[in-house]
């Protein structure tokens, strides 16, 4: 398989597609889009994306991987529909080098419009072609036959042709040109509905589903020493000692500050990888500044800050004759994911082989290469599930280490599983910000100036590019020279605000923060809207409105004020509690989300019960909406957890929040409730929606607990002050 | 290293393994099961979820010598032998409570042992029973409504 698909992307001539469409006529057809989307317009060919198996089924490509978001059975409902198939015979193969289309990343809400929307090109166009074909072997035109279920035959009956039969062992290897006439909308047997996804079945029943279920054989197990802190070098340790204790190591590998374990038996591995923690010896660090909440602030302020201009427009002159002024903050959050990162690793015949649940298989290949001095084309990455990973965790990290292993002790398939304490303590977190707002109204209640400042970190370090992003790059003899980098837009996203207000000025202020950063769901987007939304409240308060009108009258986007209206008729307030509201448009691009909650406030315990939450949210045209749903209940219960509890804390040493004790997130009994209105609109684009509801639904916690007890609070984690 | 009997879904194994190993590292490396599943190893996930004597424990911190006179159940043991699913799991899918699935094992395993103790249980007991169980996908809505239509299943 791998070398019959290096193809797919090799230009073999173009044979004109002709207006053949069979069950339906061009006229009916939805218009076409001006632009086929982007990762098509890179993979043009239709077996970039779909082959026909032996047995007539059909296998999907697609460069993104599953990380519990449901992509995949969003992926073969698009495809199933185009053409004509049941879900049972269509399967997805997840990203792989050399084998899948490079789709670049999994993340930013961005599988559907991309990944999703090329399948379903690239399946409209197989369509066309396989009744073209079957009319030339059937000798029927076109317009007389039917397509069902792999199987094409005259709509008169006689004899008919699968799509095996047609392709006898070829694939299609036509381009996908524009126009590509789709399935028309109100045709749709699959998109749109509640698909049930058919790994939830594998799992229940303990299949294999992840990468840490990998099992080879001769596969053995490592661990790795990470140092006690960030800069700490390792000096020396006693070997002697070690391998006198476990005479089974198969190695230790040592590469200046990089140091692992082999063995054969996992628990071996996790023994000596304590025993070398003790035994070993590390240069003192630079102290890292103890510095939690307020003090944080003080400190952020007082780095220095490289500022950019995000949006201008009309004039505002400094904070003089603003109505109302506040400064909000998010501190350092970890993605936390349940499983701990992991991945497997052979080096073999020149050829290293990494099985990894990186959000971006294809960029890691290539930093791969370059960590490991290996052309590209020796690196090959296969993806594979892993637990939720909410953004850039451990993934990339956990399989640089792993490669490093396997050109160490080349022959084995090497696992190497991170601990709770590797995951929480090297994870790149999602960046502590500080959000300054002011505004002004007008004596309608109208906002007319809009100033707002950020303090932020950077929010992406992928590898992408740069080898010096992955963890142990810094840990070798010879490290990677080159600071981490990365893509600092995401600070700002949704900093400036979606309303209609006619003089604005937003800024950023970048700092170097004392933690390692990256790319957690929603980037900026999450502490931006929770300060542009705690905010609104608060200017609708001191205009005397009511929150939801406020924002509606603020609002020119119908899409906008409907999400919002809805979310009125769902709310149901109780006697004791508050309820609180708030709104963003992802991106200012993408989904819209109006999301509220209510909230019982204990004065003298200090605690904050979300009881309920509900959001109503317009993801466009809806391909599956039992997985915009799950997606959207998610977030707002994840969301909650960071707004209610969470906080990455550090000493002057290192990370403290080690495990789920130090650093907790929701159980059971703080879980609120939850519901979810959809509002489906087939004909509209379909738009990224899996980050959607995290920054209004910590605003919405904000605003409910104001409602419930009068106390503002601008600082997260939320904590009830002493009175 | 010595041979423990070790009673896992209705079968005998004899394992030749170092005493002191945690159960979930046995069942997962040396008989090759994937519903237990390493989260945190520090008894605070509930990922490892196993069922000892028809109860949930985590198996992450437990040594293997100390459950060999015990009847252990795993996610792989719920089912009947032809693949018929325990009302639990059947529940699940047809809930779809799951997003990633990696705390599902945890979720599945401690409901089977709440609805044995429980079998009518209200909402407060159904989030107590999983208390131990961390998600962080935040699918515990779902879960909890999956953990009611097993129960009624049952009746
Ligand atoms: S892995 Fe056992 S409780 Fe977390
Ligand atoms: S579904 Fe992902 S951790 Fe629960």
């Amino acid at each position: 398989m791998h070398t019959s698909r290096r193809d797919f992307i090799r230009s073999t001539g173009c044979l004109t597609i002709g207006f053949c469409l069979g069950k339906w006529s061009l006229a009916e057809s939805v218009p076409f889009a001006q632009e086929l989307p982007s990762g098509l317009r890179m993979n043009d060919r239709i077996n970039a994306w779909l082959e026909v198996l032996a047995d007539g089924r059909v296998r999907v490509f697609t460069g993104k991987l599953e990380l519990g978001q449901g992509i995949r059975t969003a992926i073969a409902q698009v495809a199933a529909e185009e053409l004509d198939l049941e879900m049972q015979q269509v399967e997805v193969k997840l990203v792989e080098t050399g084998i899948t289309p490079n789709e670049g990343y999994t993340a930013g809400s961005a599988s559907i419009e991309n990944s999703a929307m090329s399948v379903r090109y690239a399946a409209a166009a197989a369509r066309q072609k396989l009744m073209e074909m079957a009319s030339q072997k059937l000798g029927i035109p076109p317009a007389q036959l039917q397509m069902m279920h792999g199987v094409i035959s005259p709509l008169a009956g006689g004899r008919s042709v699968n799509f095996a039969e047609l392709l006898n062992g070829q694939q299609l290897t036509d381009e996908v040109r524009q126009p590509v006439p789709l399935k028309p909308k109100d045709q749709y047997r699959l998109v749109g509905k509640a698909i049930p996804r058919d790994d939830i079945g594998r799992m229940v029943l303990g299949e294999p589903v992840y990468v840490q279920d990998l099992r080879f054989p001769g596969m053995v197990h490592a661990r790795i020493v990470h140092p006690p802190n960030y800069q700490a070098k390792l000096l020396q340790f006693d070997e002697a000692s070690i391998r006198k204790r476990f005479p089974g190591l198969l190695k230790i590998v040592v590469n200046g500050s990089f140091l692992g374990v082999i063995a054969a038996d996992e628990y071996k591995t996790m023994q000596a990888q304590q025993a070398l923690q003790q035994n070993a010896r590390w240069s003192a660090p630079d102290k890292l500044l103890s510095l939690n909440g307020p003090s944080l602030i003080d400190h952020i302020i007082s780095l220095p800050t490289k500022t950019e201009q995000v949006h201008k427009k009309g004039t505002i002159d400094g904070n003089a004759g603003m109505t109302l002024q506040a400064r909000y903050f998010k501190p350092y959050i970890m993605h936390g994911s349940i499983g701990p990162s992991c991945a497997v690793a052979l080096y073999d015949k020149d050829t290293l082989h990494v099985w990894s649940h990186s959000q971006g298989v294809y960029p890691l290949r290539d930093v791969l290469a370059t960590l490991v001095g290996l052309p590209a084309d020796n690196v090959h990455v296969t993806g594979v599930p892993g637990s939720g990973c909410y953004g850039h965790n451990g993934a990339d990290d956990v399989a640089a280490e792993a490669a490093l292993l396997a050109r160490a002790y080349p022959g084995k398939h090497i696992r190497l599983q991170w601990s709770r304490e590797d995951e929480h303590c090297w994870e790149p977190y999602g960046s502590a910000m500080i959000m300054d707002t002011s505004a002004r109204l007008d004596s309608n209640g109208k906002i007319t100036d809009w100033k707002y400042e950020l303090w932020s970190d950077t929010h992406g370090t992928r590898p992408g590019g740069n080898v010096a992003n992955l963890l142990p790059a810094h840990f070798l003899e010879k490290p990677f020279p080159g600071k981490v980098s990365g893509f600092s837009g995401g600070a700002y996203r949704n900093a400036q605000p979606y309303y209609k207000i006619p003089n604005q000025d937003v800024q950023v202020h970048f700092f170097n923060g004392p933690l390692r950063v990256s790319s957690l769901r929603g980037l900026g987007a999450y502490a931006n809207i929770f300060a542009i939304e705690s905010f609104m409240d608060e200017l609708a308060e001191k205009a005397g409105k009511d929150p939801y009108q406020f924002r509606i009258e603020h609002l020119e986007d119908e899409r906008a004020r409907e999400v919002i209206s809805r979310l009125r008729g769902m709310v149901q307030e109780l006697p004791g509690t508050g309820a609180g509201i708030a709104f963003s448009r992802y991106k200012n691009a993408a989904s819209y989300c109006a999301v509220a909650a209510r909230v019982r406030v204990d004065m003298k315990k200090r605690s904050v019960q979300v009881e309920k939450m509900w959001a109503v949210i317009d993801a466009g045209e809806t391909i599956n909406t039992d997985g915009l749903k799950n997606q959207t209940e998610g977030g707002m219960v994840q969301s909650a957890s960071w707004t209610i509890l969470e906080e990455v804390k550090f000493d002057q040493l290192h990370i403290t929040s080690r495990n789920w004790d130090s650093y907790p997130i929701f159980r059971f009994q703080q879980v609120p409730e939850v519901e979810v209105t959809i509002i489906d609109r087939p004909k509209e684009e379909a738009l990224g929606a899996g980050e959607a509801a995290q920054g209004p639904a910590a605003a919405a916690i904000a605003n409910a607990v104001y409602r419930a007890c009068g106390k503002r609070i601008r600082h997260l984690p939320l904590v009830i002050p002493i009175t | 290293m010595v041979l423990i009997d070790l009673h896992v879904n209705g079968r005998v194994f004899h394992i030749d393994t170092d005493p002191a190993t945690p159960l979930l590292y046995v069942l997962r490396n040396q008989l090759a099961l994937n519903g237990p599943r390493y989260g945190c190893g520090l008894q605070q996930c509930g990922a490892c979820m196993v069922l000892i004597d028809g109860r949930a424990e985590p198996g992450c911190m437990l040594p293997v010598q100390a459950v060999k006179n015990k009847k252990i159940v795993t996610l792989e043991g719920l089912a009947n032998s032809n693949n018929h699913l325990h009302p639990v799991q059947e529940a699940f899918v047809q809930e779809q409570a799951a997003q990633c699935g990696y705390c599902l094992n945890g979720m599945v395993i401690s409901a089977v042992s709440l609805l044995d103790q429980h079998p009518n249980p209200d909402d407060a007991t159904i989030r107590a029973g999983l208390q131990r169980c961390l998600c962080r996908c935040g699918t515990q809505s779902r879960i909890m409504k999956a953990v009611k239509l097993a129960a009624a299943k049952m009746k």
